[in-house]
């Protein structure tokens, strides 16, 4: 009788201590989620405030800025439909290129400009990060019908 | 004419490897053994020819002929010649045919020990690395034939990928092949014993070896996969829990639970099912790394192609390999389910707790890697998981397995008692409890807690295991005769865990102690960083094979006296006009210095890096002790006297 309650104890610890793994796995989970944002999504609000996200883009031509003296450096990125300015502090990838697509974590400024914490651009010249060209096709596709209509 | 030689060796490869796989079919079908004579002959030639294939394409890049389009598309006539036989496989295509190389050159050092083994049970072996080999080479003929030619050819080549030109991206992707499709030999065991309905323990005995080893070589894989993105991505990070290194990292993480359970299965007869089912599980996990990394679903530098239809084709390889795999298992596996009994205090308990933690971090990795994929195949959104989770995830995960490693170095087989593991263990446990306390005090900062958890457990983990060794020795008459009498396997052991010790406290050092700060600096400009001074002295232009470079020259001081000259570079590549950071550092076992230039500002004045990174060394050192010890393991004589053991029915059958 004993042995047999001994191990319904140790079972049920087992259990609540599995439960307790998995809640706590899937909390974390949650916590470290990012989603990516186009800049049209950006401006027409739809990306979270105080928490971070991911937002990708074109490097506008002629739009980095860097403040002289430091490694704060400022630029636009855009889907060809609305932009988004991003200030960064320290140093930018290789391939960061103006008119190159990136990506970059981070979250957005109460005055609209994105602070982002860190930037990414892929290791290859030819590279467009997949989540740039989605948003790029998809405003390609949102003009086409207007086009047509003009 | 000799591309042309290459392609066709790779058909006859593909028509052998095709008798490779029927024949065993054909002949276990009819009872006929004379067809399973001629699989392991199959399988050799086989070799052979990829061998051959594999020479033919090497031939084309060092002869620059560029009427290949593989060829064309990376290398150049200004590359060096190292790098063009790196280049081979430097891109998808030929990757594949080394791929493929390496899978038979397994399968040939199978065929060459088959002899041990009852004839039915090594003809479907060989025969199950047949069926890889088919489903590779059809997809390499029909999606990804490096030994097409594009004409008109272009007058030079496109170059190779600067980032991989680099001796540690020469070995990296071999070695981590052999470890991936090294697994192919325990899978195929399993198949063959689930087909055959025959699991003995000789059979554990026969695949721990080949487990053994492929484990060892994906050890050292992805150890230098890791020191490469450390010193050729230019900002000193280790490990990103990118989608690539854990498809590197999963089938590690089973290949372990899979060498373990194999110990318990070979010495105990237990754990049987469980081991079947882990080596089913590696070898997918395998497959499913190669898919991540060549479909081009995952972003990165190891993602050479976006072509939809090679992504369903391996998509489709996977499916039917692990679908397949698991029916088969679900068949036939109960009639296994018979082994070696065992109390819930004992080293198989602790054994099988590491097993099943294994597993569940494996899972969660897999959560972490696949879910957003799935969310955008379905198209419900872009996400990405942070390095937060897996840390967190990882950590959770280790520690439990840390305790239960070492209480099983001190725990019996089959039984023992708590009350008397706790006597024998709470001396280590203090020592380890006072480590990790003096450590956590010693430390400043947010990481103290894991630094202090993490050194206890390493410590932990070391003293069970050379107490384990001193186990084995005391209590011999002659001290050194024991020493020379102990297998090479407990060797292997004590050093393979003393080597996951080392990798714990180096990650939690360095993530506790390391510094790194961003400044613009120009020639003459100092900076002070954790005791050292770094001096930029002076700045100028050199010209490589293939590359103009910025360098700077830059030296470091620690209390008045100069320990270092280092020459960071920004490399800019002719070909690709694509820029690239080569670091200066210094390698230390107590922490690297670490400096890379970021991009050139106004005048002379650069965005730079400088990083300190503590203890850093110890990563990859851990990982090499680990390897190290599964290749002393592989030493062992037993394994070399008794694989004749399975042999034995069939001779006394025959007598």
């Amino acid at each position: 009788m004993i042995p047999r309650r001994k191990r319904m104890v140790v079972i049920g610890l087992l259990v609540v201590g599995m439960g307790l793994a998995t809640a706590l796995i899937l909390q974390a989970f949650n916590q470290n989620l990012m989603y990516f944002y186009s800049t049209s999504d950006t401006v027409a609000g739809k990306a979270p405030s105080g928490r971070d996200f991911r937002i990708g883009g074109l490097v506008v031509k002629g739009s980095l800025q860097r403040e002289p003296g430091g490694l704060s450096v400022r630029f636009t990125l855009t889907d060809l439909h609305q932009a988004v300015d991003v200030r960064y502090t320290g140093i930018l990838p290789d391939l960061f290129r103006e008119g190159q697509g990136i990506v970059a974590n981070g979250q957005l400024g109460r005055d609209g400009v994105f602070i982002a914490r860190e930037v990414l651009a892929k290791h290859d010249e030819n590279y467009m990060p997949p989540e740039v060209a989605a948003a790029l096709a998809l405003t390609k596709a949102n003009a086409q019908p207007s086009r047509e209509t003009r | 004419m000799i591309a042309e030689l290459g392609l066709f060796l790779l058909t006859l490869a593909l028509g052998l490897a095709l008798v490779q796989t029927l024949f065993p079919v054909v002949g276990l079908a009819r009872g006929q053994d004379i067809w399973l004579a001629y699989v392991g002959p199959a399988a050799r030639a086989q070799f052979g020819c990829l061998l051959a294939a594999f020479a033919a394409l090497i031939h084309a890049f060092l002869t620059n002929d560029f009427t290949l389009a593989y060829v064309a598309h990376n290398s150049n006539s200004a590359l060096p010649w190292l790098y063009r036989i790196s280049a081979v496989w430097g891109a998808h295509e030929g990757s594949l045919l080394l791929w493929a190389l390496i899978l038979a050159g397994w399968t040939w050092a199978v065929s060459l020990r088959t002899e041990r083994l009852p004839a039915d049970i090594g003809a479907v072996v060989i025969g199950v690395m047949g069926a890889v080999s088919v489903a590779f080479l059809l997809f390499m003929l029909f999606t990804s034939n490096p030994f097409l030619r594009g004409l008109p050819a272009p007058a030079d080549g496109a170059d190779l990928n600067p980032l991989l030109q680099d001796p540690g991206l020469i070995i990296h992707p071999p070695i981590l092949y052999m470890g991936y499709v090294g697994f192919a030999v325990p899978f195929a065991f399993a198949i063959a014993a689930l087909v055959r309905g025959r699991l003995t323990p000789g059979w554990a005995r026969w695949v721990r070896p080949w487990a053994l080893a492929a484990w060892a070589f994906l050890t050292v894989g992805i150890a230098l996969g890791s020191w490469w993105a450390y010193y050729e991505l230019g900002w000193g990070g280790w490990w990103f829990w990118d989608p690539v290194e854990n498809a590197s990292f999963m089938p590690w993480l089973l290949g372990t639970a899979l060498v373990h359970s194999l110990a318990v299965t070979d010495k105990r007869g237990s754990f049987k099912s469980w081991t079947v089912l882990l080596a089913i599980g590696a070898f997918s996990l395998s497959l499913l790394g190669t898919f991540l990394v060549r479909s081009g679903v995952l972003t990165s530098v190891h993602a050479f192609a976006t072509d939809p239809e090679r992504g369903i084709f391996v998509l489709l390889i996977l499916g039917v390999t692990v679908g397949g795999s698991l029916a088969l298992y679900a068949w036939r596996g109960p009639s296994m389910l018979a082994g070696g009994r065992y109390s819930p205090v004992s080293r198989e308990t602790f054994l099988l707790a590491n097993s099943l933690l294994l597993a569940v971090t494996t899972a969660t990795i897999a959560l972490g890697t696949l879910y957003p994929l799935v969310l955008d195949t379905l198209n419900l959104g872009k996400i990405s998981v942070g390095p937060p989770y897996f840390n967190l995830v990882f950590g959770l995960m280790m520690a439990p397995l840390a305790v239960a490693l070492g209480l099983g170095q001190f725990a019996h087989w089959r039984e023992d008692n708590l009350a008397r593991l706790w006597q024998r263990t709470r001396l280590v446990a203090g020592a380890a409890l006072v480590l990790g306390l003096v450590t956590a005090g010693v430390i400043d900062g947010p990481q103290r807690v894991s630094a202090g958890v993490g050194l206890a457990l390493a410590g932990w983990i070391i003293a069970t295991s050379l107490r384990g060794l001193w186990a084995r020795l005391a209590g011999r008459a002659s001290w050194w005769g024991a020493v020379a009498a102990l297998p090479a396997s407990a060797y292997g052991q004590s050093l393979a865990h003393s080597g996951f010790a080392v990798a714990i406290a180096g990650v939690c050092l360095t993530t506790a102690l390391s510094v790194d700060r961003h400044a613009r600096m120009a020639p003459g400009d100092r900076l002070a960083l954790a005791a050292y001074e770094f001096r930029f002295e002076a700045l100028r232009d050199i010209i490589g094979p293939n590359y103009k470079a910025s360098e700077a020259r830059f030296t470091v001081w620690r209390a008045g006296q100069q320990v270092a000259e280092l020459y960071p570079q920004k490399r800019l590549y002719n070909v690709r006009a694509m820029p690239l950071t080569e670091a200066g550092i210094l390698p230390r076992l107590a922490g690297d210095l670490y400096i890379s230039l970021g991009e050139p500002l106004e005048g002379q004045a650069w965005s730079v890096r400088i990083s300190y990174k503590a203890y850093v060394r110890w990563v990859w050192l851990g990982a090499l002790m680990m390897a190290g010890g599964g290749v002393l393991a592989l030493r062992d004589r037993r394994y070399r006297q008794t694989v004749a053991l399975p042999a034995q029915p069939r001779a006394a059958s025959g007598a």
